[in-house]
């Protein structure tokens, strides 16, 4: 029973972020470049938690996506769980009021996402143009996806504090 | 210290495990594709159209009302100014419809072979919303609120005003996914059209460094006589096997003729605004159905004429065992 209240949270937050990104982003989109709301939660759940949540937050956020608009299911899923995993490597550095490391770590994720989405969808399908994706797809949605982490990385933390209080306040009780 | 250790191994444990699910599901998905290329995506999709799909019904409303509010309060100056030029053009306008009044007589006379030429009337078509679109920016596709409980199917034919949109690549039971043509994620996503007055077949692709400049692009027309105008309107062709034929694509753009000197390549400005579309009208019948249609009728003709001959067959190796 112990972080029920986690898990229901997280869902809630996952179907929130989809739910934006696939309907409210694109009417907001900046040469047609929308920011990146599910690494956004992946990565910050990855460093704020630990590798295990972040991975499986990833697995989910990715698995949505690929059931509603992935070729093959499984694909975006394995990239975001690396990605939230990954961040968690960065739990011990992190510290609620430093916003300078999350927002560097949510930029390289998201750079690493956007050249895997390019070597395994497209490159492997014969689509040599780099530069080009680089510099209207990859790089964009990095700048947008940090600006967008601005508003909602604050959110993201507000929510976790407010878990990880709770949780201490039922800890101490049984003690 | 220990516990520290038995962490770190359970995650990494973890990891290994998600990541075999991960590729067990990447496997399955792709043999999924292969064995039924006609049926849905498999009950994950199932379930993502029962739970999912109503909320996007829901937020895509406050979407489209954001993006109304912004845009009235951004156009409104606009429009001011424009009201006043409009008023100073009115008085030019009243003189200039009286001559326009003398050539109505005429215009009406190329109406009527407008629409004679307008073949995608003849096919029946179901409204549908667009609900959602792709979350990546890689790829072009988008979701409507219409699935196989609305008798949508995989291959119809999507369109917005009187062009052509894309084709229905999924369907759920209350949802379906649309690639538009301007998609560029696979070969197979090319589109079989046609010049519409000089019949020249050519190859419609969509290209992602194109679609900001709000273009795809055509090859492989053959370089013959025929001079192609710029303007010329783009049509699906009668050989293709996924569209029906005659639905508008879009005009050229530019024409050129490649370097080996028997083919012809260019640009096509797309009849639809691919990002303004809100509601889509999906085309009930496939090409499959026309043609199997015309293979029934083919078929019950030879069907006919073999009966005659089964007779004869099955006397034959009789005599031969005797």
């Amino acid at each position: 029973m112990k972080g029920i209240k986690r898990k229901i949270t997280y869902a809630v937050l996952i179907i929130i972020g989809f739910l934006l990104e696939s309907m409210l982003f694109p009417h907001i989109a900046l040469a047609s470049i929308t920011p990146n709301l599910m690494l956004i939660i992946t990565a910050s759940i990855g460093f704020m938690r630990g590798k295990q949540e972040g991975m499986f937050i990833g697995f989910f956020c990715g698995l949505l996506q690929d059931v509603s608009f992935g070729k093959y299911i499984g694909l975006y899923a394995l990239m975001y769980m690396f990605i939230g995993y990954g961040n968690g490597f960065f739990k011990r550095l992190f510290y609620d009021d430093d916003i300078k490391l999350p927002l560097a770590l949510i930029a390289g994720s998201d750079l690493l996402y956007g050249l895997f989405t390019y070597l395994l969808l497209f490159m492997l399908n014969g689509d040599f143009r780099f530069p080009y994706y680089l510099q209207h797809i990859i790089i964009p949605e990095m700048l947008y996806t940090i600006i967008v982490t601005l508003i909602f990385y604050h959110i993201i933390l507000r929510v976790n504090q407010k878990l990880e209080a709770e949780e201490q306040r039922s800890a101490s009780k049984f003690v | 210290m220990k516990a520290k250790n038995q962490n770190t191994f359970s995650s990494k444990y973890w990891l290994m495990i998600m990541t075999v699910v991960c590729v067990i599901l990447l496997v399955l998905s792709f043999v999924a594709e292969r064995a039924e290329k006609n049926g849905s995506k498999g009950p994950l999709s199932v379930v993502a159209d029962y739970t999912i799909v109503p909320m996007q019904n829901g937020l895509n409303k406050i979407g489209m009302w954001t993006r109304d509010f912004t845009k009235n309060f951004a156009t409104m100056q606009e429009i001011l100014a424009e009201n006043e030029t409009l008023k100073e053009g009115n008085d030019n306008l009243v003189i200039e419809n009286n001559q326009l009044q003398q050539k109505a007589v005429e215009l009406e006379r190329f109406y009527e072979l407008y629409k004679m030429d307008e073949q995608t009337a003849d096919y029946e078509k179901v409204g549908a919303r667009v609900i959602a679109s792709d979350t990546s920016n890689w790829f072009t596709t988008f979701t409507i609120n219409k699935g196989s409980n609305d008798g949508m199917r995989v291959d119809m034919n999507v369109m917005a005003g009187k062009g052509l949109v894309g084709i229905i690549t999924h369907v759920g039971p209350t949802s379906s996914t649309v690639r538009t043509i301007i998609d560029s994620s696979n070969t197979s996503n090319n589109v079989s059209a046609m010049m519409l007055t000089t019949f020249d077949k050519c190859i419609v692709t969509g290209d992602l460094e194109l679609i900001n400049s709000g273009c795809i692009s055509f090859s492989q027309m053959a370089n013959n006589d025929n001079e192609i105008p710029v303007g010329e309107q783009v049509v699906t062709s009668n050989i293709s096997d996924k569209y029906l034929q005659g639905l508008l694509i879009g005009t050229v753009k530019e024409i050129t003729v490649d370097d080996n000197n028997l083919t012809r390549s260019g640009l096509i400005i797309p009849a639809v605004d691919f990002r303004q579309l809100q509601e889509v009208l999906v085309i009930t019948t496939t090409k499959q159905d026309i043609i199997d249609k015309g293979n029934s009728e083919t078929t019950n003709d030879k069907a006919a004429a073999d009966e005659e001959t089964i007779p004869d067959e099955t006397a034959e190796p009789e005599s031969s065992a005797e």
